[in-house]
């Protein structure tokens, strides 16, 4: 049928970011990529926790489920299990899910559910106006710290590679062109797909901003062109398939190399991807054959009359007297 | 009774007793208590067993199978005249203060107790107390009888088969009262079904054991269990298990849980039966464990907006943690199915006990005013209907649902006829499909005269909504504006009234004994059955007096309370808490507050003999207004 980016956006709604923010970029980013995979609105449902970050789904037309500060991935959770034919997208701040809600993190690796979680990495704690979030470095000093940071930040990329996700990328909120590759890669990838959005957050992040990333500081003497300190990994011939379990652990510690890096080098695009380690829904389907045709959600529970459809014979069968 | 160390036997001993009885169309009741702890401590599970009916536990009891001399001290003395304790015939010599396993503050009573009754130091000194009080002791030689079994077996290392020691005691209760063997033989082969070979072993344990008391306790013992015919099927079964299959029942297909005593046995019971037979095509249920409360009753919510109906199961602790989930539920109006068994509390408080202190921390706990659904079943029958109805009342007036519960009703097991689930119907409220909703404009939190909005689960076409923890407007969108913001708060407000009005009487409020009375009993939650038993026996004495069950916690049905309470005399608040919640919630929403309590604290359920005493204290005027109860070790 072939829905336009445009078709994606929601009118009625002001998205109430400051000029120049990065979620901007994310909304255009997600909006060409729902569009690009011909998904319609309906199959697709976009679950986000609290911060700035958490108005992207009120941004998109599709349906949207913002949850509480931390908890996205929980509710992302229970949405894919209910229904595993929708498009889950979990989508949230970094204090969302690497502060607040960091032990979600870190199990969601071990279900492998088949959805794609974005993490938008502004450094901060947007909404509550600028307080260190976890993935600010050691002694850095944004805009509203009283304080240099004194802990040093999580690598997220590396926490979801060893966490058990089975897609690691990064990209960046200004690069909408590889953003929304990126985010499409992910969703077409067969499995939990994270990835880790860098996003300028003008208000408060004053240190990597998107002057920063994109290296005015340090010109070219000979061009005088800004030379940008993201590179792209897939032009570099990293390969981050893993086609063969042996090769698995391997491809996990260049990816982890990878994820180092940082400073005037900063690797943006899939750092690691396997499709052999089976899903949730995959899991599922070995006890429950007919899990995907009928899930939870499709379950007819009454008959034409509305009575329970259910024989509790069998369960009953260990509990009689008789 | 059975007890003994945690991990020797002594569940599979008592529900093989009790299997075995109601094979012999006998009614039994049982209440197991356990400590916070894996192996070594003291545990019991006691049966009352009878032809006629039985809703509750009492204080006597008439066998004691001791597995060691921790449960004879810690039990003789509910032991009646005339009745038995069986017990090893090694450890005679053992000396009471010298048990490991019992607790300083328990010795101390015991020391009060050698002293006052002057009782010697030795298990033997105690056993020859009972004695003088008539009751029976029957040493059983269980490692001969073991050395014996063995050699029938075919098995020298006698190590391997010291575990049956709790068949041994079956066998050798049946023996003492004369109860048909082949049934004891039937609940054995039934309880190790999947695994034969041991089945044949325990059923040969039992028989020896059977034989060896009925040639060497000839008829000491007087008391007897005599099978009766029954014409109408029955289930022995625990309240987890009642309300597993009331989820199933009522159209459950997500589950989320994490582990907690006293709830997770219903999840695992789910999970291990799955795949749900119908008339048709087989169904299923997905139960998942989440890495915490917090994950539980929020992805139980996303399965709720996706279309499932789902729920999650757990006690006090995890509810805490839940609270800010319940929040976001009732703000964003999801049909959320809670089941909440109460333990002992505050903190991990008695983490394997009984409670009911946790009544006004369901009616509040979540930040901000939104509605919800409080409903409190009294017995196992009630929680397996009551778990069926919770999904209904969840979608029709798309709120939270805590459906409470406890410890007492969780892990109690009863003899109830076969439940006869075919009428109960699935009603999942204004639900639109994509076909209702072709060329309109849907709006997920319209304004209605009810204040429900038809809802639509996600994934529909031409249905797209969103949802917003924060204010939101019709469609779901963020809003703060203050007109909006007011009707929102009513439109989800007043779907309480609704409630109010639709609820049918008997999920609110179920009446028993003589509600004309100028005396009435106010209760919830699994004391009924005791209050229920006193009251017959108070009947029998010629007393007057009735009892109010509340189901429906909350909303409370103001009015039909008030009526029933007006002008009475005694109103006696009977409860398993310190403060006497629901009688306190009574007094705040009626303004008549119960004028007697009778409250229990200790973890352990209430019994019959003990609600009896204090009610019967109370009517005549022998009763301070505040009768605490003890029983129960
Ligand atoms: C339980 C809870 N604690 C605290 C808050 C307050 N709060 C709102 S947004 C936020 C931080 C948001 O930071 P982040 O997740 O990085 O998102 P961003 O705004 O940067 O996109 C916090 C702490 C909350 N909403 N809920
Ligand atoms: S505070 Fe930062 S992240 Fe939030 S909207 Fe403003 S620029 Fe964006
Ligand atoms: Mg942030």
């Amino acid at each position: 049928m072939g829905l336009k980016p445009s078709d994606f956006r929601v009118p009625q709604v002001y998205a109430d970011w400051c000029p120049g923010c990065g979620d901007f970029g994310i909304m255009n980013g997600l909006q060409m990529a729902f569009a690009e995979l011909g998904l319609e609105p309906h199959q697709i449902v976009m679950v986000s926790g609290i911060g700035c970050s958490g108005k992207e789904p009120h941004n998109v037309k599709a349906y949207g489920v913002h949850t509480l500060h931390g908890r996205t991935l929980p509710f992302a959770m229970g949405i894919k299990v209910a229904n595993p034919r929708l498009e889950v997208l979990a989508i949230g701040g970094d204090g969302d899910g690497l502060g607040i809600g960091a032990g979600h993190f870190v199990n969601a690796g071990r279900k492998n559910l088949d959805m794609t979680y974005i993490i938008h990495n502004n450094g901060v704690y947007g909404l509550t106006k600028g307080q260190a979030s976890p993935t600010l470095r050691l002694g850095i000093q944004t805009k509203a710290l009283p304080k240099p940071n004194i802990n040093e930040a999580v690598n997220s990329i590396g926490l979801a590679i060893i966490s058990g996700f089975t897609f690691a990328a990064r990209s960046y909120a200004y690069d909408v062109r590889h953003l929304k590759e990126t985010i499409k890669k992910a969703i077409q990838h067969k499995g939990l797909a994270f990835i880790d959005c860098l996003q300028p957050c003008p208000t408060y992040n004053n240190i990597t901003t998107k002057d920063w990333y994109s290296g005015e500081d340090r010109k070219d003497p000979t061009t005088g062109k800004p030379q940008s300190r993201l590179y792209k990994l897939e032009e570099t011939g990293f390969d981050p398939n893993v086609r063969d379990w042996s090769e698995d652990f391997q491809k996990k510690i260049a990816a982890m190399d990878k994820a180092r890096e940082w400073g005037d080098a900063i690797p943006i695009g899939v750092f690691y991807k396997n499709e052999l380690e089976p899903t949730f829904q995959e899991r599922i389907s070995k006890r429950i054959p007919f899990y995907v045709d009928r899930p939870p959600a499709k379950q007819k529970l009454g008959d034409e009359n509305g009575f329970s459809k259910v024989d509790l014979t069998k369960f009953m069968k260990g509990l009689k007297t008789s | 009774m059975a007890g003994g160390a945690q991990g020797s036997g002594v569940d599979t001993a008592a529900n093989i007793f009790g299997k075995a009885c109601g094979y012999g169309g006998l009614y039994v009741f049982g209440r197991r208590e356990y400590h916070s702890n894996i192996k070594g401590l003291h545990s019991y599970f006691h049966l009352r067993i009878s032809p006629k009916e039985i809703l509750a536990n009492v204080n006597d009891v008439d066998l004691l199978a001791a597995f060691d001399a921790e449960t004879a001290v810690r039990h003789i003395n509910e032991v009646v005249s005339e009745g038995g304790i069986i017990i090893g015939s090694r450890q005679m010599n053992t000396k009471v203060l010298d048990i490991p396993t019992l607790p300083p503050e328990l010795k101390a009573e015991h020391v009060r107790f050698m002293k006052e009754k002057t009782v010697g130091e030795t298990l033997n000194d105690w056993l020859n107390y009972a004695k003088q009080k008539n009751v029976h002791v029957f040493h059983v030689p269980y490692m001969k009888l073991l050395s014996q079994i063995g050699e029938k077996l075919g098995i020298q290392k006698i190590s391997k088969i010291t575990r049956m020691i709790n068949v041994l005691t079956i066998g050798v209760s049946f023996a003492l009262f004369k109860y048909d063997r082949n049934l004891a033989e039937k609940a054995v082969r039934d309880t190790f079904s999947e695994k034969p070979r041991i089945a044949d072993m325990n059923v040969t344990a039992l028989n020896h054991a059977y034989d060896y008391a009925e040639e060497n306790f000839k008829n000491d013992f007087k008391r007897r269990l005599e099978k009766t015919a029954v014409n109408e099927e029955r289930l022995f079964l625990t309240g987890n298990q009642a309300v597993a299959m009331g989820k199933v029942l009522g159209g459950c297909r997500v589950q989320t849980y994490y582990p907690i005593t006293p709830a997770a046995d219903e999840s695992e019971y789910l999970e291990a039966n799955q795949i749900l037979k119908t008339g048709g095509e087989d169904e299923a249920i997905i139960v998942i464990q989440t890495e915490d409360e917090i994950a539980a009753v929020n992805s139980a919510s996303g399965a709720a907006l996706a279309g499932a109906r789902a729920a999650t199961s757990t006690s006090g602790p995890g509810f805490s943690l839940m609270a800010e989930g319940l929040s976001w539920a009732g703000n964003s109006e999801v049909p959320l199915v809670i089941t909440y068994y109460q333990r002992g509390a505050p903190a991990t408080g008695l983490p394997t006990r009984n409670g009911q202190a946790d009544l006004r921390f369901a009616m509040h706990a979540g930040h901000g005013e939104f509605p919800r659904i409080i409903l409190a079943s009294g017995d196992i029958q009630e929680c397996f209907y009551d778990s069926a109805k919770v999904f209904n009342l969840a979608e029709k007036y798309q709120m939270p649902v805590i459906h409470l519960l406890d410890k007492a009703m969780a892990n109690c097991s009863q003899t109830y006829p076969i439940f006869d689930y075919g009428k109960f119907k699935i009603e999942r409220g204004e639900l639109l499909t994509e076909k209702d909703l072709e060329g309109k404009e849907y709006q997920r939190f319209r304004f209605t005269e009810t204040g429900v909005s038809p809802r639509v689960v996600l994934g529909t076409k031409n249905g797209i909504h969103w949802y917003a923890g924060d204010e939101h407007n019709e469609i779901g969108h963020i809003s703060e504006e203050p007109r909006n913001r007011r009707l929102m708060v009513e439109k989800r407000m007043k779907k309480l009234e609704l409630v109010e009005k639709e609820v049918p009487f008997e999920d609110k409020l179920k009446f028993y004994g003589d509600t004309d009375s100028e005396n009435i009993v106010v209760s919830w939650g699994s004391p009924k059955g005791a209050i229920i038993e006193s009251l017959e026996k108070l009947k029998q004495e010629g007393f007057s007096i009735g009892f109010i069950q509340v189901r429906l916690v909350h909303p409370l049905p103001t009015e039909e309370v008030k009526k029933t309470l007006e002008g009475k005399k005694r109103i006696i608040d009977v409860e398993d808490n310190f403060s006497g919640q629901l009688g306190g919630i009574i007094k705040e929403q009626t303004g008549i507050a119960p004028n007697y309590h009778v409250l229990k604290y200790t973890g352990r359920p209430m019994t019959t003999t003990e609600v009896y005493e204090a009610l019967k204290a109370i009517l005549t005027e022998k009763a301070s207004e505040r009768e605490v109860l003890m029983f129960g070790a």
